[in-house]
């Protein structure tokens, strides 16, 4: 009996490794093939370097790096407070019937393919944009948007959870001291689940930096820095995606190295969300 | 009792995993009778168009074309992932070494909007203009508005015949708009006023206006006797001199009614 629960266990803890696995793996990967490029063209010319024409020797990303950050924020701009108002509706206002619909619904919204996401841009906002706003309407906005509408469900039901295990307790404590409920909820409930809406917040900006189909859709890909709202550009993603299926020798490295920066970026991100979460 | 039940589990998970390695392992006996094909996006339409009539008068043989990019094709030859390789532009350096045939020419479109009144322009405006130096619709005599220039993503092969073509060593504005596809230019293209892009001419349909180039219309004709400046060359590389399936399929798209059923596609035949 006792051999076979230790064969169990290392057939599981086997299993578990291998997912593991598959990230370190896929880690080691993308640095072997693309570190290479970093170092022949230094640090600070491939992070700091506008010039991008890989098969011309040009390999400056910073262009990107600046565009996948603006969009990112456009996309908390946008994303944000809506997250944010429909979490206090559905986790403090709302009847338990209406938010046991409502948030299946929305978190439904995660399950729609990108490819959608970009499709809708394309042929409703990018139009809109082009004609009300000028420019050839793909653009930054557009981008933003989309992605704004995209780390909803992410956004919104982390903050959902953060409200939900703050105590009753305390909401009923500070509704006998005569506070009306909108104020225990931005008074207590609000800084209470900070920590858990700020996580909510990261984890967003996780997801909207890594979108790559719908990004390609709507924004252009145009490879200069941005000046307005209204121009194209061309995210870390975007760039790889874009690119990847015709590259070859250095220009296939360099987009590796692309991953490289992508994937530094999204682990400081995914560990700040770590670690703001664990201290409350 | 309660022990024992992963154990079952366990043993089902196996047997699942075998079954999926040995479906896997399966389709690689069949590959004998699948002929791969990979490559150009601008290639891929014409070359699923060949593969289904192909198929038709083969029965039993199953053509799989795929796009991916020209460089993506050539490596999945040199890999040996795919027997055939579509290429819209030229082997260069290590590719060299591979085997080409010729399966058709063809010519490059630039295309606006069909309600802009322009026509006509010369290669250098052209170049002026994907260098980023005109940037107004205004500076051509029309309207004034900004001008939305569309090209294609470094590495594609119609844009890296577009560069050789037109931009004389210069480089494309990095303002201009980057399309994945000769699909997505034309996309754009149809929907914008404003927008000026490159397409293959086969792709070129009534949403689009072509141009003509210093005063000649990428027509079929005017490529064939060599009069449209930009026109260049559709390849099937292969990894040697093609045998079996390769061979095959290559001599019926060099055959008269391969190259009639290009041509009826909107590119231009070998012969």
């Amino acid at each position: 009996m006792l051999t076979r629960e230790k064969l169990i266990e290392k057939a599981l803890l086997l299993l578990a490794l291998s997912a593991i696995g598959s990230l370190a793996l896929i880690t080691i990967f993308i640095f072997l093939e693309g570190l290479p490029i970093i170092l022949k063209t230094g640090v600070s010319h491939f992070i700091f370097g506008a010039h991008w024409a890989p098969t011309k020797g040009h390999f400056g990303i910073l262009a990107m790096i600046l565009s996948s950050l603006y969009v990112t924020l456009g996309a908390l701009i946008f994303g944000v407070p809506l997250a944010l108002a429909c979490a206090i509706i559905l986790a403090e206002f709302a009847p338990a019937s209406l938010t046991k619909i409502l948030k299946p619904t929305i978190e439904l919204l995660a399950g729609i393919p990108s490819v959608v996401y970009g499709f809708l841009g394309v042929v409703l906002l990018v139009p809109l944009i082009r004609s009300y706003l000028g420019g050839p309407g793909l653009s930054l906005l557009a981008a933003a948007m989309i992605l704004g509408i995209m780390i909803l469900p992410t956004v919104i039901s982390i903050s959902i959870d953060a409200m939900n295990a703050v105590p009753a307790l305390y909401r009923e404590g500070s509704i006998a001291l005569g506070a009306t409920q909108w104020q225990t909820v931005r008074k207590l409930v609000l800084p209470a689940a900070r920590s858990g809406i700020i996580t909510a917040i990261i984890l967003g900006m996780g997801r909207a930096i890594g979108e790559t189909m719908a990004v390609i859709m709507v924004a252009g890909n145009a490879l200069s820095i941005p000046t307005s709202i209204l121009d194209s550009v061309r995210t870390l993603t975007a760039n790889i995606a874009l690119e990847l299926g015709y590259a070859s020798g250095a220009h296939r490295e360099a987009l590796f190295a692309t991953g490289i920066v992508l994937f530094i970026i999204i682990m400081i991100l995914n560990s700040a969300a770590t670690l703001i979460a664990g201290r409350k | 009792m309660q022990n024992k039940n992963p154990l079952p589990f366990l043993v089902w998970m196996l047997c699942g995993c075998l079954v999926l390695v040995s479906l896997a392992c399966g389709r690689g006996d069949r590959q004998s009778q699948t002929l791969t094909i990979a490559g150009s996006t601008s290639v891929q339409p014409f070359a699923e168009k060949l593969a289904e009539v192909y198929m038709k008068q083969c029965p039993g043989l199953l053509i799989n074309v795929q796009g991916g990019g020209s460089s993506a094709g050539i490596m999945a030859v040199q890999q040996g992932a795919a027997q055939i390789g579509a290429s819209s532009r030229e082997l260069h350096g290590e590719e060299k070494k591979l085997h080409e045939a010729v399966i058709a020419w063809d010519g490059i479109a630039v295309i606006v909007h069909p309600s802009c009144p322009l026509d006509n322009i010369s290669l250098t405006t052209l170049r002026q203009i994907f260098a980023g130096e005109i940037k107004d619709w205004a500076a051509l005599g029309l309207k004034p508005h900004g001008m939305h220039v569309i090209t294609r993503e470094e590495g594609s092969g119609t844009r890296t015949a577009f560069e050789e073509l037109v931009m004389d060593r210069r480089e494309i504005s990095p303002t201009a708009l980057v399309q994945d596809s000769n699909g997505a230019v034309r996309e754009i293209v149809a929907h914008d006023p404003h927008a000026i892009g490159y397409i293959s001419c086969g792709l070129v349909d009534q949403q689009v206006k072509a141009l003509a180039i210093e005063g000649v219309l990428p027509t079929g004709a005017n490529i064939k006797k060599n009069l449209y400046k930009l026109t260049r060359r559709f390849l099937f590389v292969t990894a040697q001199q093609p045998a079996g399936l390769a061979q095959e399929f290559c001599a019926f798209v060099l055959s008269p009614q391969g190259q009639i059923l290009l041509e009826k596609e909107g590119l231009i035949g070998v012969h």
